[in-house]
Formats: C-alpha cells, sequence, structure tokens
C-alpha cells in the first residue's frame, strides 16, 4: 500500500470520528513538563527560581486537560479501550515515576521544587498513559 | 501458532478474501518477564540507596549500555531488515521481538536514568559550579528529545501494532503504518543515542 493510500485511509478514519490531535498534543505537553524537569535539575540542588518551572508545569497540564476535553466530545471513540490499555499503562508509568520521585527524596530534594517535579512526574505519567490508550483505541472498533 | 486472517496487500484489498497467515500466539506484555524487570528494579532501589561508586556505575553504565545499543541496533540495523521482509516474516519477527521490547525499554530507560542521577550527585557533577556540569545538561537535553520521541511515538506504535496483531482479523493497512512508525522512530531515537555516547564519554573521561 502507498504512504499516499495510507494517509488518505488514515485520515478518512480521522474525519469519521473526527479525532483531535491528540498524539501531537500529548507530546507538545510531555515536552512542556520534560523542559521544566531539565530546567530544575539542571539547577538542583542548589537554589532554583521556581516561576519559569511552574509556568511550564502550568502549561503542560493545560495542554493535557485540552488534549483529554477535546477527546471527549468524540462519539464513538472506543473508550473501553483507552481504558483497558490506559490502565496498565498508568500502573506501569506510575512505577517509573515513582522510582525518578525517590531518586530526587533520597537527594533531599524537598520543598518548592520537590512539589514541582512530583506534579511534573504526575501530569508524565498521565500523559504517556494516555497517547498508548489513544493510539491503540483510535483502531479499535467497541 | 495460532491462525489469523491476514490480508497481505493492505486495505486496499480489505474486501477481497483474507489469506490465511501463520501468526505465533503472543502475550502483549511477557508475564514471565514481570519478575525479572521487578528484581531489576529492586536492585536498581538498593544501589541508590546504598550511594556507594561501584553499584551505581554498575547500574548506569549497563543499563545505558543496553539502551544505546538497542536502540542503534534497532534503528540501523533490525529496523531495515524488517523493512524488507515479507508481510509474514514482518509479523512473525514483530510478534516475537515487540512483546520483549514492551518490558526491556521501560526498564532500562528507568534504570539508567535513576542510577545516573544518583551518581551524579555522587560525583557532584550535577553541581553548577562543576567543570561538566555543562555536559551534564546536554544529557539531559538529549534524554529529554529522545523521551518525547520514544513515549509519545514509538512505544504508543509498538502497543498498537501488537494489539492490532491480536485481533483475530488484524488490519495489514494499520499494522503496516504503525509498524513505519515504529522503524521511522527508532531510527530518530537510535541518531540521539550517538549524540549520547559523545556525552557519556566525554563525561567518563573528564
Amino acid at each position: 500500500m502507498s504512504d499516499h493510500a495510507q494517509d488518505a485511509s488514515e485520515h478518512a478514519q480521522d474525519d469519521a470520528l473526527r479525532l483531535p490531535p491528540v498524539t501531537a498534543l500529548g507530546m507538545l505537553s510531555l515536552a512542556l513538563v520534560l523542559i521544566g524537569g531539565i530546567y530544575l535539575s539542571a539547577h538542583l540542588p542548589e537554589h532554583v527560581p521556581l516561576a519559569p518551572a511552574v509556568a511550564l508545569l502550568v502549561a503542560s497540564a493545560v495542554v493535557l486537560i485540552g488534549n483529554v476535553l477535546a477527546l471527549a466530545r468524540v462519539k464513538g471513540f472506543a473508550w473501553g479501550r483507552l481504558f483497558e490499555v490506559g490502565r496498565w499503562a498508568l500502573l506501569a508509568y506510575a512505577i517509573i515515576a515513582g522510582m525518578i520521585e525517590y531518586v530526587f527524596l533520597r537527594n533531599h530534594t524537598s520543598g518548592g521544587p520537590l512539589a514541582v517535579l512530583t506534579l511534573s512526574l504526575i501530569v508524565f505519567a498521565v500523559n504517556v498513559p494516555l497517547l498508548i490508550g489513544f493510539t491503540v483505541a483510535r483502531y479499535a472498533q467497541d | 501458532m495460532a491462525q489469523v486472517a491476514v490480508s497481505p496487500t493492505g486495505a486496499a484489498a480489505a474486501d477481497a478474501p483474507p489469506a490465511g497467515l501463520e501468526r505465533p500466539s503472543f502475550q502483549i506484555v511477557p508475564r514471565a518477564g514481570l519478575p525479572i524487570v521487578g528484581v531489576v528494579l529492586a536492585l536498581t532501589i538498593a544501589g541508590i540507596a546504598s550511594d556507594k561508586l561501584w553499584p551505581l556505575v554498575f547500574l548506569h553504565v549497563v543499563g545505558g549500555a543496553a539502551w544505546t545499543i538497542i536502540d542503534l541496533f534497532l534503528g540501523f540495523v533490525l529496523g531495515p531488515i524488517m523493512g524488507q521482509l515479507s508481510i509474514p516474516a514482518r509479523i512473525e519477527f514483530t510478534t516475537r521481538l515487540m512483546p520483549k521490547m514492551v518490558l526491556i525499554m521501560p526498564t532500562v530507560v528507568t534504570v539508567t536514568l535513576a542510577a545516573g542521577w544518583q551518581l551524579s550527585t555522587h560525583l557532584g557533577t550535577n553541581l553548577t559550579g562543576n567543570p561538566l556540569h555543562g555536559w551534564v545538561v546536554a544529557s539531559f537535553v538529549v534524554v529529554g528529545v529522545m523521551a518525547v520521541i520514544a513515549l509519545g511515538l514509538l512505544e504508543p506504535a509498538n502497543i498498537a501494532v501488537l494489539t492490532e496483531l491480536k485481533k483475530p482479523q488484524p488490519n495489514p493497512a494499520v499494522v503496516e503504518r504503525l509498524m513505519k512508525r515504529f522503524i521511522y522512530t527508532a531510527g530518530a531515537t537510535g541518531l540521539m543515542q550517538i549524540a549520547t555516547l559523545v556525552i557519556m564519554t566525554k563525561l567518563s573521561s573528564g
């Protein structure tokens, strides 16, 4: 099958369900929260101004929530499939986020930086299962 | 071997009677591997808790080497080979390789990053005054870019292609598209791993 025919087939499928750009928005949200995490990690354990990291975290969370809301408006989407896959992915990525959180706790990160890092890890741990669940569910038929 | 119907010529032939192709039975997440993952993560927690140099170097180097080599090998060796295989061969290869990747990649990435941060703290290379701090931050950036590509595109494609192949009648167009996405993103992360090799060899040689 040619790329053109594949693209046409997928676009026809997306148009039929009017799917929002969940993958693109999910990757944007991930990128924002990772930039915030890199900014904090580059300064720790020394004092770090939190404003840029907080701004990036809020922007990432807004994109994530917007992504979920946009997807929630799609009628006929295979939500059962998304949740079925997403819950196991959530478990896996909660463990991964927990491991990273543990390393920061082990090194006595506390206060504002810990709060921002923890919330960033939560956004990360929700974003990835959403992306995995969406990619599976978009090809599912409930 | 499970018998499934997969049309070899894509969605264009969706209306044609599907040809029966052999597909190995497989688990999307191989349960037999979960205890191994648990042991590896437990060893990582123990290594971080000990804060001793050798366990941290061992975990970071072994995890990082596995991560880099797998990405490079998949992106530049296996990926092109998979692209040239016949559809039945590709399906059989995919159902044997990709479930293992579902367990291996998140585990080696987590071990590498967690042990790496602790090692960096132990050595002081994450302090802004350290002469190697810039290289450490560069490694964060490379990992960040790889994470967005891997978590946004590669990992979902991996799970989705296996889920599609679990269906009684997988859609070959969907499988082909997802496999293409997997191979291209593996190549992209493979390229990023070259930057990782440059940074890590610089960090280890001072």
